[in-house]
């Protein structure tokens, strides 16, 4: 007999007004009772609806009737035949929108709970002995990997474990992408990523990192070294700034360096060498993940008063709503149709504020979305002594500008393939971020194991 | 990894050390820069490359000890290794076509202005190498700076070696006397290179300046280096380090760098502290 519960099994959490202060993971996790009971919510469709919401087809149903077994690390080698990274994507997809969205008990109730389960899980096999992986035997060919967030990782892991020679070029000094410069500690903590690159290592996947690809060697130097597929990973991390006057003011991050001030180089534990503003009154225009990262960081930096300054209303706020929910009950202060016209700043160029503008929503515009339009007289400006831009990124231009051949679209990204990642390159394959622009982490994972797969299949026709 | 084969003390504060880095060796061109790591959990550094060498697989680099990262930097000896060392960054200088060129280095600008002249010497450019220094104590490859040019200009502050002048003193009296460059290129401090702009800007030469601001990760994802080029915001990581001197907003740029000048100060008051305690035990 399932558990009938309406709600959802609640995830301990720490006190808001404990974690706003530091950067230890938020949520707790389930104890092995919880994701028991949890599990035992599930209906166990034979149309599977839940699976048709996942971009990489975990077995939901499968694997959560394990976990209703106490069979936990069978559940885990269940999710891993088809994701590579559950502990991360269990915490950080917006399972609202995929699996979760999809699940028959959110028609009268809460879906079950598959984010949580998963991570659970993952967790469960990492902290019990998973068993580390064997190395294949080698078929004597070799692949390149350009970036190492998680399109890149996930392309990596499963060319390694078909057996091919793998190298992934990385331009920072770490791998994980966005996971590790961008997600912060208290959503996302590092050692969990980093535990998945090392599986990588024990498969035999070699990193070479501080290698900008387009700069210390190009694409077409990497097929003269004897590469013979590609894949392109290299994600979206360009920033776009606000385009209002006074952005150059001292003050005014973008949300990629606060973030990888913070997170990459640690300037949140005491006596870092890199420096970061600690500001009092912070504002982080935008309304997506990365506008909730930023705004919690700077709230556990010491600011008093953090704004999320949003052009439309909270119905449009494109974050997961878990990320919504714990950032306003850290104090973040929500101010919605509201857009940004101008920095101001005193004599010595620090920021002092920024004046806004009140907008509503008028007709809706291509995105079916309805466009906010400003309401006149409505100016009215926050003190502020910082301003962070969290409206978006596109793909870096450093390997369009530098790989002939490769065509990019309107917007800077690659063209690829959705099925494959084939590029108009011969051998050079592409997906996540790079390709789609800024989007999700499952979504990168997909497009990384479709290109593997791919890249497979060209490599054995070109024999 | 990245270890370090020569170390050299060029003055008080200034030091040479060449670094085993085949991959950036093999690419490297005047006019970009490395980012390094002393170590794990250090800060990202930006240097200018100032001397490369494809076949030993080498990189030179010169600093000035100005804080806590580039004293750490200072504290190493050869047979030490980097944590980290990535290049070659930024766009390399169009040199290309130049037949007579001034060259303007300021302080330690003239170690990072010297790849660019010899270079261009090499080339077959005419150099005129204008070198500005505080004093006498702090002159830096003068040898070198003398081979790789036609005419070398040593001025100080004091007078204190060569003439007592301002290299855009200098600069300007070879303009007045004729001498038709087809460049300028400037590299120092920024108030120098602002000034040299505005030397020649009534001439309209083309003036190349490079601008050392604050980075992050060097690869255009942060914007934390960005700066105003005609009206423009441009990231100096990607889209420089090299600018037209008659197009950069220098006022504004000066402003940005001295964003983080009290923690700079903290973090190198608890690298002494450190430095202090190691020695006592
Ligand atoms: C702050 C923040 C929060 C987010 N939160 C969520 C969330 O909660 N849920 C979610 O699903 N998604 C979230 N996202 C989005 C998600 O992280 C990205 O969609 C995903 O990381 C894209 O993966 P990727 O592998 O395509 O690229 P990235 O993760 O961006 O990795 C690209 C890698 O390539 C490297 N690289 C780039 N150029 C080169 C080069 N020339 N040579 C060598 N290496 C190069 C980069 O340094 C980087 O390591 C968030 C993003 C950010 C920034
Ligand atoms: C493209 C580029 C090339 C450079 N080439 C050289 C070089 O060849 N030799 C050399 O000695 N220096 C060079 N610099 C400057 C060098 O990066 C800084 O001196 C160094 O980062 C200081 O670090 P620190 O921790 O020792 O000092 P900090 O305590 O961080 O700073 C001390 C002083 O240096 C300035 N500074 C701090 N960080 C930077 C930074 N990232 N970039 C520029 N200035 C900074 C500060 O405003 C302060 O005045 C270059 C900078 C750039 C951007
Ligand atoms: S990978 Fe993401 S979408 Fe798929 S089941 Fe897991 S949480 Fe849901
Ligand atoms: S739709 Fe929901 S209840 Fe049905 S199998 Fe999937 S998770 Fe279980
Ligand atoms: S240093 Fe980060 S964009 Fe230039």
């Amino acid at each position: 007999m399932p558990n009938m519960n309406p709600k959802k099994m609640p995830m301990p959490e720490q006190d808001p007004n404990v974690r706003n202060k530091n950067f230890d993971e938020v949520t707790l996790g389930y104890t092995p009772e919880m994701a028991v009971e949890e599990a035992q919510r599930c209906l166990n469709c034979k149309h599977k609806p839940c699976i048709s919401g996942c971009p990489v087809q975990v077995k939901i149903p499968e694997f959560i009737a394990l976990v209703a077994e106490s069979k936990f690390l069978e559940a885990a080698a269940k999710i891993k035949e088809t994701s590579a990274l559950p502990a991360v994507c269990g915490r950080v997809c917006p399972q609202e929108t995929q699996c979760e969205q999809k699940c028959v008990r959110g028609i009268k109730g809460e879906p079950v709970a598959i984010g949580r389960l998963e991570r659970f899980v993952a967790d469960y096999a990492r902290e019990h002995g998973e068993e580390k992986p064997v190395q294949p035997a080698a078929n004597g060919h070799k692949c390149a990997i350009v970036g190492a967030g998680p399109a890149g990782l996930t392309c990596a892991g499963d060319l390694a474990r078909m057996g091919y020679q793998v190298t992934v070029f990385e331009a920072l000094h770490t791998a994980g992408g966005v996971l590790m410069y961008g997600i912060p500690e208290f959503r996302l903590p590092k050692a969990i990523v980093q535990k998945e690159i090392d599986t990588l290592k024990d498969l035999g996947v070699e990193f070479v990192l501080n290698f900008v690809v387009g700069r210390s060697e190009t694409i077409d130097e990497l097929f003269a070294d004897g590469y013979e597929a590609i894949f392109v990973g290299s994600g979206a991390g360009l920033p776009t700034f606000i385009g209002v006057p006074g952005e150059n003011a001292n003050g005014v991050y973008s949300a990629n360096e606060y973030l990888t001030r913070i997170n990459l180089m640690k300037a949140y534990r005491d006596g870092a060498d890199t420096p970061i503003l600690h500001a009092h009154k912070v504002a982080v225009v935008g309304g997506g993940n990365v506008a909730m990262d930023a705004a919690r960081c700077a709230k556990r930096m010491g600011a008093e008063e953090v704004y999320i300054v949003y052009r439309r209303s909270e119905k449009e706020l494109p974050a997961r709503l878990e990320e919504i929910h714990h950032a306003k009950e850290e104090g973040i202060i929500f101010k919605f149709l509201t857009a940004p016209l101008e920095i101001t700043a005193d004599e010595n160029y620090n920021v002092t504020g920024m004046k806004c503008q009140q907008m509503e929503l008028g007709e809706p515009d291509e995105s079916g979305r309805r466009r906010p339009v400003p309401v006149p007289g409505s100016e009215f400006t926050l003190d502020l002594d910082c301003v962070i831009a969290a409206i978006g990124t596109s793909p870096n231009p450093l390997i369009r500008t530098t790989t002939p051949g490769l065509d990019t679209n309107r917007k800077g990204c690659i063209v690829a393939d959705e099925e494959h990642g084939i590029t108009s390159k011969d051998g050079v394959f592409a997906g996540g971020d790079a390709v789609t622009g800024a989007a999700t982490v499952i979504l990168a994972m997909g497009a990384g194991k479709r290109a593997a797969a791919a890249m497979d299949e060209y490599i054995k026709n070109k024999k | 990894m990245y270890q370090i084969l020569e170390k050299k003390t060029l003055n008080a504060n200034t030091k040479l050390m060449v670094i085993e880095a085949p991959h950036v060796a093999r690419k490297a061109e005047p006019g970009q820069f490395i980012i390094l790591r002393v170590t794990e959990d250090g800060e990202r550094i930006p240097l200018t490359i100032a001397e490369y060498d494809r076949e030993k697989g080498t990189i030179t680099i010169i600093f000035q000890e100005v804080g806590a990262t580039t004293m750490a930097l200072g504290q190493l000896n050869v047979g030490d290794c980097l944590h980290d060392f990535v290049g070659p960054l930024g766009k390399a200088s169009e040199l290309e076509g130049l037949k007579k060129v001034a060259v303007v280095g300021g302080g330690l600008g003239c170690a990072i202005a010297y790849p660019q002249a010899k270079k261009l010497h090499e080339m077959g450019c005419e150099v005129d190498l204008i070198a500005g220094f505080r004093n006498k104590d702090i002159i830096i490859l003068e040898d070198e700076m003398k081979a790789a040019s036609t005419n070398l200009y040593v001025v100080t502050d004091d007078g204190s070696n060569g003439r007592k002048a301002l290299v855009t003193e200098v600069l300007k009296e070879l303009i007045e006397a004729g001498n038709q460059y087809d460049a300028v290129i400037a590299i120092g401090p920024m108030i120098m290179m602002k000034f040299v702009a505005e030397t020649t800007r009534p001439y309209g030469i083309k003036t190349i300046v490079s601008m050392n601001t604050i980075m992050v990760d060097g690869t255009g994802m942060c914007g934390g280096c960005r700066l105003t080029v005609g009206g423009e915001t441009k990231f100096a990581c990607v889209d420089g380090p090299d600018f037209d001197g008659h197009l950069v907003d220098f006022d504004g740029s000066m402003r940005r760098s001295a964003m983080y000048k009290a923690q700079e100060k903290a973090s190198v008051e608890r690298h002494e502290c450190n430095l202090m305690k190691q020695e006592v035990k």
